[in-house]
């Protein structure tokens, strides 16, 4: 079976190789059976490759020692969902899982690209082919998941501990759906670029893909985030740790394709922006590969430091986006740019998005790349952390998150900004008197606190105002208001539930920053402690064995007003033998939207132990509201216009654009 | 405002834009941004109280002292110099003597080092880079030693 997965690994990598070169030529020449090539290779180097990860797969879940990768990442006592997601839970599995999602990607424009023109089509295919070549040859030369071990060792070295949890199970995948979907529309815009044209499906297929990766790859983070949260126990949402930034940066420039593509949608313009930013996007996917994938940063994610890996990705980064930004220095004068427009509209607000976007993009990209500028150019060791994207993150994001709701209530081409001020009177009120309560009533000294609940307030009654004035709510009856409300396009929705998401998000961040309090004592057996109103009583230490490690259990239970107990929570550390490492396992109570969290430290020669308390005041909604923009970019993508699969519409509707082929 | 104009303005506006990020990005990279270093460099390095550092090295044998409550005071050293370093709080798991270490914070008066975190990664083999690239150099770093 692992022979096979090896086989169909080299197969596949051979065959990326045949849909790189053969629908190009087909393209070049206009040749349709040439071009015909790309559609089955790759669905069949998809095939290949699902195959090849079932092999490694299945050999992690026998617990095949003889396999190096299997030997060194698993353990044959570890739960079977462990030696399940611990495929993917080292560098060999990760990449392998990589380069499936980038094959099913490409077989998804196979199968679904039948209304595509035909030399796009290949175009497109051959791109992600030749992505798919660098990786699986990279794979097979730095980091191949198959190489046996002779002889063949009786007992594995198990999963890195901190991996051994259902987060593994979710976040690598959701993260590498989002960043490697980000690939189509960077394959899209090379095709663009080779074409030296864009027509009207081209905006029309790169949108949907824009936002499966962008809702995939929100999901990713959330999920991240949480994992760090509950996993490392330092009570942390965010560290700003260059790992995180890697994903982050991909976002950011994500969120500022979502916009941009919606003008060239629209209005056939910012044409040449957009396809940059496709292009920006997928080459800092790459670059977080390589920040994560190279050991240059060493972090949870980095597995195993060879320096040989590095300097492959680092070919294959330089390779695909210095590649990518000539060609597009050569070819975008050949794109028609479209004409300048009013500043206050729909797509002026949207380039305006656009613009903070970028900026913060850029200046997370300083500040995960200067360190290591710096240490290969002085030698000085330096750290960027919360204080500096504080002081620069910060104020790029605060004017854009105040504009947040006009865009939408802005018309298209000349919109008015005093109209969309009036409709967004209730919600500048609502804003205003939760900025009150929150100074007068919870927090006098924090002007933050104040500021920042009242901007949360703001984007989330400004993504209802959205919905309501576009259903009429003030102006129609009621019944009218139902009708229309119901009818608004999916997008319209989309729209509302992102922001809203946004605002969400935003208010656990600042009530957690600003409302959580964090208590660390010692405590014995019988204890009690009172956090913001909460009253804890340590029960007590209760050594505990699981299937691969032992574990001392703090007992916590929590009292309620009558003073019994109404609730319980542990925390544990966690000692596994075969890796000699202990771990933290964080004890967390859900009330509302809020959390007590638990972390249990060293016990001390007399017997009690340190205990770390924290209070996070509605901490859930920082990742409730990453869910609520996942559902916004679902619910978009049910918009009508976008639905993959309905062809005749489409085609009718493309050749009812009036500019539908640009020369 | 003719057409020239207004492409002018918003040429502008957006260099505007993009000069005050940068002047702020810049200005917040000098800053914000804070140094490594191993006891020995700070000899030399002028470091002032009250400014952040980070500083790395292996945590000195015998000297983890656990004081009142959660606060618990230990010695950094590179083997040549070392450090008083004072923390409260939950010490990370992997923190032991004789392991590599980081910690974050900045010298008070007294010369005492007071760390508001401490890193040391959830990894038996695990030495922070900086702490192994710094021990490197001053040729206590033996390769069989990492592993």
């Amino acid at each position: 079976m692992v022979e096979t997965g090896h086989f169909a690994l080299v197969l596949a990598f051979a065959l990326s190789l045949v849909q790189t070169i053969v629908p190009l030529f087909g393209a070049r020449l206009n040749n349709q059976r040439l071009m015909a090539v790309g559609g089955p290779v790759a669905v069949t180097g998809f095939a290949l490759t699902a195959l090849s990860f079932f092999a490694l797969a299945s050999a992690y879940a026998n617990s095949d020692f003889s396999v190096a990768s299997v030997w060194e990442n698993s353990h044959s006592l570890q739960p079977m969902i462990y030696k399940v997601t611990g495929t993917w839970g080292n560098h060999e599995g990760s990449m392998l899982l990589w380069v499936l999602i980038l094959t099913f990607f490409g077989a998804l424009v196979a199968a679904f690209g039948s209304n595509l023109p035909a030399t796009l089509r290949a175009n497109v295919l051959a791109v992600q082919g030749a992505i798919g070549a660098a990786f699986f040859l990279f794979i097979l030369a730095t980091s191949n998941p198959f190489i046996r071990l002779n002889p063949a060792p009786i007992e594995g070295r198990d999963l890195n501990p901190v991996l051994q949890d259902l987060g593994l199970a979710i976040h690598p995948p959701l993260l590498y759906l989002g960043y490697v979907g980000f690939s189509i529309c960077f394959s899209f815009s090379i095709a663009a670029l080779i074409e030296g044209r864009i027509d009207a499906s081209w905006a029309r297929w790169v949108r949907p893909w824009t936002l499966v990766a962008w809702m995939f790859l929100t999901g990713g983070i959330a999920m991240g985030s949480y994992w760090a949260y509950y996993e490392l126990g330092w009570g942390g949402f965010w560290f700003w740790d260059p790992v995180e930034n890697a994903s982050f940066m991909p976002w950011l420039a994500g969120t500022a394709l979502l916009h941009s593509a919606i003008v060239m949608e629209k209005r056939s313009a910012l044409k040449i922006w957009t396809l940059l930013l496709a292009i920006l996007t997928f080459s800092l996917s790459l670059l977080g590969t390589f920040l994560v994938r190279s050991g240059v940063l060493t972090s949870v994610h980095a597995f195993a430091t060879d320096p040989a890996r590095g300097v492959f990705i680092l070919c294959i980064l330089t390779l695909f986006i210095g590649g990518s930004l000539a060609l597009f220095a050569l070819r975008a004068s050949r794109l028609t740019a479209g004409g300048l427009f009013h500043p206050i509209s729909r797509e002026g607000a949207l380039v305006l998005n656009n613009l903070f976007l970028t900026t913060a993009t850029a200046t997370v990209l300083v500040g995960t790349l200067y360190p290591l500028a710096l240490e290969a150019l002085t030698g000085d060791k330096i750290s960027v952390g919360a204080p500096f994207f504080d002081l620069t993150f910060g104020p790029l994001m605060l004017p854009l998150l105040v504009l947040v709701p006009f865009g939408p209530l802005l018309a298209w081409k000349r919109g008015d900004i005093i109209a969309a001020s009036q409709r967004l009177m209730a919600a500048f009120a609502t804003a205003l008197a939760a900025m009150l309560v929150t100074g007068l009533f919870i927090d006098g000294t924090s002007v933050f606190a104040a500021l920042g609940i009242g901007l949360a307030v703001w984007l989330i009654a400004g993504a209802l105002t959205d919905l309501a004035v576009k259903s009429g709510v003030g102006s129609v009856a009621p019944a009218v208001m139902l009708r229309r409300f119901a009818g608004l396009p999916r997008s319209v929705f989309g729209t509302a539930l992102a922001h809203l998401g946004l605002g969400l998000t935003l208010l656990g961040i600042v009530a957690t920053l600003s409302f959580g309090t964090e208590k660390i004592l010692t405590m014995r057996a019988g204890e009690t402690v009172e956090l913001s109103g909460h009253t804890l009583r340590f029960v007590g230490l209760y050594p505990a064995q699981g299937p691969n490690y032992s574990e001392d259990r703090g007992r916590f239970e929590l009292i309620g007003v009558s003073g019994s107990a109404v609730g319980e929570i542990s925390s544990a550390k966690r000692f596994y033998p075969v890796r000699q490492t202990t771990t933290t396992e964080s004890g967390i109570k859900t009330l509302g939207l809020s959390q007590l969290y638990i972390s249990l430290g060293d016990e001390a020669k007399d017997g009690s132990v340190v205990v770390r308390l924290w209070w996070k005041p509605l901490v859930t909604l920082i990742w409730g509201g990453g869910l609520v923009m996942m559902a916004g970019a679902a619910m978009s993508l049910m918009d009508r216009r976008l639905r993959v699969g309905a062809p005749s519409r489409r085609r009718k509707q493309a050749g009812a654009e009036a500019p539908a082929v640009l020369p | 405002m003719t057409r020239k104009q207004k492409r002018l303005s918003v040429i502008v506006g957006g260099l505007a834009f993009l000069g005050a990020a940068t002047g702020l990005t810049f200005y917040a990279l000098g800053q914000k941004a804070s140094y490594f270093y191993m006891p020995a460099d700070l000899t030399t390095a002028s470091v002032q109280p009250g400014q952040r550092i980070r500083l790395g090295g292996l945590v000195e044998k015998g000297t983890i002292q656990r004081g009142q409550g959660a606060t618990v005071a230990f010695s950094v050293t590179d083997t040549h110099k070392s450090v008083k370093v004072t923390y409260t709080g939950i010490l990370p798991d992997l923190f032991r003597e004789e392991q590599g270490v980081i910690t974050e914070g900045s010298f008070g008066p007294d010369g005492v080092f007071v760390a508001d975190s401490v890193l040391a990664k959830h990894d038996e083999r695990y030495m922070p880079k900086e702490v192994a690239d710094g021990l490197k150099a001053k040729g206590v770093w033996q390769e069989s030693k990492s592993e």
